[in-house]
């Protein structure tokens, strides 16, 4: 008997205890959308996170949820995807979670390429401890834990994702809709560890984070929407991304005849094109959004299982009758 | 294949020997040869082997030394000996090392070769130990190993290097004779193991030494340690670590579970990992994790998916997996975690082995945060301790922390393999039905609560590390829920069935309460003091929290109680806050196990 979902059915009970304003909100209604359009079977899905704002998430979806511990979500969900790969796995993660507390999980979830999605929400400030810098926040940036700004230089979470040998890596924002139910899809079909950047404003000890790029009178200007196969092209046309060398410059078109085929060419696919798009950044350059790479490469439980399946053929399931009488034994009478 | 000796053969009891030499002299394969050779002999049996922290130190200097000691006899014994009687000495720095410990009137067989100033230099020694009367009282055995092997191997063609690697099989074949053991088991051995020449080269020099033996003037008498009388059964040797490896497939088995293990490599529990790492046809998954945290992380969202979480380390990987335990604890999902236990605090004596984390498995968790706690008392009860903690965390929904250490681990024993059968059925059955199901409703009896799989049906639901509320599992930060749930998470653990204490030996007098890997001595003590007339009984605690109900009234039973431990005093500190018993502490830390006779002698001191 199969039923259909509609996205009221990946909404639980609880009381959502975001401050209103939140950033959050947005992402919970997307990924619910999206769980929706999908037609995910709520009890093959598992919402995992860590600890902050951020990883209140799973209490809000009508699915199974593990709220764990701060910075180790992709732990618990690598154990829980290797043993269960049939289930559809979600990681939620904040700044501070992935980048900070639990970087060094988060380097290895990705170079292992665990079937996951993974959303990290990026507000460049600790939310749940009420406002200290985070690992994203700019450097120098006034907080209660840096009264004279902050020595720390940031993570570019989507160039350390790339550093860890990710497959998939996009970037997009809590306001942009429909691009982020885009990215969402798009990290779904992804078979490998999906890393998806979610630049979050925190109203309350970082509000307006992110206006800069993405307040309407500017956002055209400031943000480049990726499409793999096409020229990278933004400011209503008006403007492009062109390589000098390895590095990439902003070019006006329509003057001097340049046009969008002097562009460079996003390709997905390619590693070396990602490197160098995902460290532009404002103001310099616009800020690229939607995926910025995505690679196949095998998944770790698919390898786990598939390594285990391989031993059981060529040897035979094991018994207890086996294995306690393993090695060499000899009788007493 | 060898001719009977014309030299008297004489039956003796008992045997205690030990292989020393550079880490790189392949003493620890000899001494395993030794022993699986005596095991399949039919004698009863205790291992240790002593590894230097460093693995490759600076070859012949006292840091390198590596040591193998076997204890075979023709009846039950508990611990691999005080003293050997018996020493091979590969070089000085061996030598220097051991001597110490060898029994007077030992036996002591050298590499003379090695006697050489600038071996004497790497030991730290100015003179020659052969030839300054340090020996005196000592029968020594001086031979030249490698000319031996070299006359011995002749004609394969193998250089200098490989000539030497050959060496300890030279030396094993000697006290193959000594001891009147039979060859083939190392043979077959060596014809696994090795391809040509190397195959035929140890099997040379194997029988080469045998031979020379033979022919030595020194040795004027062989010695035959007969088979003991053990129960009757199927017997293998094995060592604790893979013991624990072996308990924790079986009761997965026995449960209908696939194990899934998590681990961060670490002395001396790696070989845990590497065991079950080889066990995927059981279904078994390994992962070597980026540290402790996600190896516990990833043994818990196994345990979450229903599968057997299992986590094992060491000391300061047993610090880190503290917050994830607590986790475990308040989602009251089963785990187990076993940590040998080595020399602490810090990175400690990484290779030594101690019982200072007694404290840490019972207490170390931040706020009320109870969990089970049992332990291993020789390298076989690993299996049975290990079946056991599936057992408790499969049937209470809890952690369960197994306490091994480095001699359990590493130390070998026979052991009488069980019949599958016998095993005890621990199947799990996973909670599908949504009429009346809530997360956190409980078994009256256990107070477990289900355990639910994610995929399964109308039961999705949220766990978390933030305190739940009764029943529902809903966050709550009420206060009087608080408690309550603080209390219902004590009590089901105070509830975990586990077996009485058992007492041995004459009551009413004085009683050796121990836990652990100091069982062997313990009882080796206690057995001799009785022997001489001693009134005096031994208890074992294996199950350390919640204690055996009747613990109290064992205690209060005896006049005196004292407590062997290798720390300063933990269980005995538990034992005195639970019994009001004024239990004395025997202490000893020193990365070493206690010898039967420093018990013997805590027991005359009772007197
Ligand atoms: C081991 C541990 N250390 C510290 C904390 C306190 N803590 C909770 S959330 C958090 C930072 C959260 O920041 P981020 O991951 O960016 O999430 P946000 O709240 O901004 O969504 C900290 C430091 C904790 N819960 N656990
Ligand atoms: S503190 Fe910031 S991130 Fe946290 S809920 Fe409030 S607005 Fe959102
Ligand atoms: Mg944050």
């Amino acid at each position: 008997m199969s039923r259909t979902y509609t996205k009221k059915d990946y909404m639980s009970d609880q009381i959502i205890r975001w401050c209103p304003g939140c950033g959050d909100y947005s992402i919970l209604s997307q990924a619910q959308t999206v769980f929706s359009e999908l037609q995910i079977p709520t009890e093959n899905l598992v919402v995992i996170s860590g600890i902050g704002c951020s990883s209140r998430f799973p209490y809000y979806v009508n699915s199974y949820g593990f709220h764990t511990i701060h910075g180790r979500a992709a732990t618990i969900a690598t154990g829980l995807k290797m043993s269960r790969p049939e289930l559809s796995v979600w990681m939620v993660t904040g700044d501070g979670d992935a980048l900070s507390i639990g970087g060094n999980h988060t380097a290895h979830v990705l170079r292992r390429n665990v079937d996951l999605q993974i959303l990290l929400f990026n507000n460049r400030i600790y939310g749940l401890t009420k406002g200290q810098y985070s690992p994203t926040s700019e450097q120098g940036k006034k907080t209660k834990s840096t009264p004279f700004g902050s020595l720390d230089h940031p993570f570019n979470p989507a160039a350390f994702a790339l550093g860890c040998d990710a497959t998939f890596v996009a970037r997009t924002v809590d306001i942009f809709t429909k691009d982020q139910r885009d990215v969402m899809h798009a990290a779904y079909a992804h078979k490998g560890a999906s890393f998806v950047e979610i630049y979050q404003n925190c109203n309350i000890f970082n509000d307006g984070a992110w206006d800069a790029l993405t307040e309407k009178v500017t956002r055209e200007e400031r943000v480049l929407m990726l499409k793999h196969g096409e020229p990278m092209i933004f400011a209503g046309g008006r403007k492009g991304i062109r390589l000098n060398g390895l590095r990439p410059e902003v070019v006006e078109l329509g003057e001097g005849g340049l046009g969008p085929d002097d562009c460079l060419k996003h390709d997905e696919t390619d590693p070396y094109l990602a490197a160098i798009i995902a460290r532009m950044d404002f103001p310099e350059f616009p800020v690229p959004m939607g995926v910025i790479h995505r690679r196949e490469r095998p998944t770790y439980e698919v390898l786990a299982n598939e390594q285990i399946e391989a031993v059981q053929a060529r040897s035979g399931k094991g018994t207890l009758q086996k294995l306690l009488l393993g090695g060499e034994t000899w009788k007493v009478d | 294949m060898h001719s009977e000796s014309s030299k008297p053969l004489h039956t003796i009891d008992s045997v205690v020997i030990r292989f020393a030499g550079d880490s790189g002299d392949g003493m620890q394969i000899v001494g395993s040869q030794f022993t699986n050779t005596s095991a399949l002999f039919g004698n009863d049996l205790a291992t240790f082997p002593d590894f230097p922290a460093e693995i490759r130190a600076p070859a012949g200097t006292l840091a390198g030394v590596s040591g193998f000691q076997l204890h075979f006899a023709a009846h039950d014994i508990y611990t691999p000996g005080d003293q050997p009687e018996v020493l091979i000495a590969m070089n000085p720095a061996a030598l220097r090392v051991n001597i110490k410990d060898l029994k007077k009137g030992g036996l002591v067989i050298v590499n003379q070769e090695k006697f050489i100033p600038r071996e004497f230099e790497k030991a730290g020694i100015t003179v020659n130990p052969l030839e300054d009367g340090s020996l005196e009282g000592y029968n020594v055995v001086k031979i030249d190993l490698q000319k031996s092997t070299k006359e011995a191997v002749e004609g394969l063609g193998l250089g200098t290097k490989e000539i030497d690697r050959c060496k300890n099989f030279y030396a094993l074949g000697m006290t193959y004779w000594l001891y009147h053991r039979p060859m083939e088991a190392t043979e077959r051995w060596i014809q696994e193991k090795f391809k040509q020449p190397y195959q035929e080269a140890n099997i040379r020099a194997l029988r080469a030494g045998y031979h020379l033996a033979e022919t030595l003037e020194v040795f004027h008498e062989r010695f035959e340690v007969p088979a003991a009388k053990l129960e009757a059964g199927t017997y293998r040797n094995i060592m604790g670590n893979q013991a624990t490896a072996i308990g924790l497939v079986a009761a997965a088995e026995k449960a209908g579970l696939r194990v899934f293990y998590g681990s961060y490599p670490i002395t001396p529990a790696s070989d845990i990992l590497h065991y079950l790492a080889g066990m995927k046809s059981y279904g078994v998954y390994t992962f070597q994790a980026e540290d402790e945290i996600a190896a516990i992380g990833s043994a818990i969202g196994a345990s979450y998916g229903g599968s057997l979480g299992v986590t094992a380390t060491s000391g300061p990987g047993m610090a880190l997996k503290t917050e994830a335990m607590g986790l475990a604890i308040m989602t009251e999902l089963p785990l187990v975690i076993v940590n040998v236990q080595r020399g602490g605090p810090s990175t400690g004596l990484p290779t030594k082995t101690e019982q200072a984390d007694l404290f840490q498995a019972i207490y170390g968790r931040n706020g009320e945060a109870p969990l089970a706690v049992i332990s291993a008392s020789t390298p076989a009860d690993c299996f049975h301790m290990a079946f056991e903690a599936v057992r408790i965390a499969t049937r209470y929904m809890c952690p369960v922390i197994l306490l091994t250490d480095g001699y359990l681990a590493n130390g070998s024993e026979p052991w009488k393999v069980p019949d599958p059968d016998s095993l005890p059925d621990l199947s799990v059955a996973f909670h599908t039905a949504k009429e009346g199901w809530r997360p956190y409703n409980r078994d009256a009896a256990t107070l477990a609560r289900a355990w639910v799989r994610p995929g399964t049906p109308g039961l999705e639901h949220r766990i978390g590390g933030i305190e739940k509320e009764d029943g529902t599992g809903n966050v709550s930060y009420d206060p009087d829920n608080h408690e309550k749930m603080v209390k219902i998470r004590q009590a089901k653990i105070d509830g975990i069935e586990v077996p009485d204490l058992e007492v041995t030996g004459d009551p009413g007098e004085l009683l050796v309460v121990g836990w652990g890997s100091t069982y062997g001595s313990i009882r080796a003590a206690v057995e001799l003091a009785r022997s001489r007339g001693y009134k005096v009984a031994q208890a074992h605690i294996r199950y350390l929290n919640p204690l055996p109900k009747n613990t109290e009234a064992v205690l209060k039973s005896f006049k005196t109680v004292i407590c062997p431990e290798m720390n300063l005093g933990q269980l005995a500190t538990v034992l005195r806050a639970k019994t009001l018993v004024d239990v004395q502490t025997v202490s000893k830390v020193k990365g070493k196990a206690f010898t039967v006779a420093e018990i013997f002698a805590a027991i005359q001191a009772k007197q």
